[in-house]
């Protein structure tokens, strides 16, 4: 009779302390966790919208071309038209 | 039924409820997280497709870029030599040839003249421009090809013959009145050519 008596208040004083203990932090790590997937999530939408502008780079790359021909036209014009040094 | 039992049975009862319910709250963040990892993977796997063209592009336009820059180094090398480049670069990017020229190591060890403090950039220009110019007097090229002191005699020969090179064969300014060795003709036809003037006479 006396061992269920110590066996109860082990339950009741130890036991369940300490598996709410545990779980209680399971529980507060999942949900610290949620937040900062949410902002994640939020950086990759930012991030892809931050990309939209790469097309644009296409258009660069076709001005950068075209800039760098008329360059060399000119070049090739002056290297004629002036005396080397 | 004993006292001690029904106390452990409330307390085993007591247990499975705080198991359950942090479990159950435990569930419920980790499909929270789920939604969110599933978002942000969406938001990635965006990313990495609209970036997947980028280093093409961007090494193609690196290419072109360093293209250009190799062509104008050259040229401007070439046309102004290593030392008046450099100055030229520093007049209008002071500090710029610290870094010096990327095809001509040894650029950043040539003293640059502070051209730019003596002269404008048009007179930079016009210097670059070759030897007609006035301020390439002292080109080590050479002399200058447009003598800057006799300029305008210099540009005069760019005119017809005579009045510039034998000015004492210019006829003479013209008499006008009664007694004028030409006599202007009434006969002669209004709007033809007009007779030259006779040269080589004797000047006053």
């Amino acid at each position: 009779m006396i061992l269920e008596w110590i066996g109860d208040v082990v339950l009741l004083v130890v036991l369940l302390p300490v598996v709410i203990y545990l779980l209680r932090g399971v529980c507060n790590a999942a949900n610290g966790i949620v937040p900062r997937i949410d902002r994640i999530a939020a950086a990759a939408r930012a991030g892809s919208g931050d990309l939209d502008a790469v097309p644009l780079l296409l258009t660069t790359q076709a001005r950068v071309i075209t800039t760098i021909e008329a360059a060399a036209d000119y070049g090739g014009s002056l290297d004629v038209i002036l005396d080397d040094a | 039924m004993p006292a001690a039992g029904v106390v452990m049975i409330i307390a085993v009862l007591l247990i499975v409820v705080a198991i359950v319910y942090y479990l159950v709250c435990t569930i419920l963040a980790l499909r929270k997280i789920t939604a969110g990892l599933d978002q942000a993977i969406a938001g990635v796997v965006e990313i990495i497709e609209k970036s997947a063209p980028v280093g093409e592009v961007v090494n193609t336009i690196n290419a072109n870029l360093d293209a250009g820059v190799d062509l104008l180094e050259g040229l401007l090398v070439k046309k102004a030599g290593m030392r008046d480049s450099m100055g030229l670069l520093e007049g209008l990017y002071p500090g710029a040839t610290l870094a010096g020229l990327r095809n001509f190591p040894d650029s950043s060890k040539t003293h640059a003249p502070r051209i730019s403090e003596v002269y404008t950039r048009g007179t930079l220009t016009l210097a670059r421009l070759g030897r007609e110019a006035p301020i390439a007097a002292a080109s080590p090229n050479g002399p200058a090809l447009r003598n800057p002191a006799y300029g305008s005699s210099a540009s005069g020969k760019l005119y017809p013959d005579v009045r510039n090179t034998r000015p004492e064969r210019l006829p003479r300014s013209p008499v006008i009145g009664a007694d004028s060795p030409v006599q202007y003709d009434p006969d002669e036809p209004v709007g033809g050519p007009r007779k030259r003037m006779p040269v080589g006479h004797e000047r006053s």
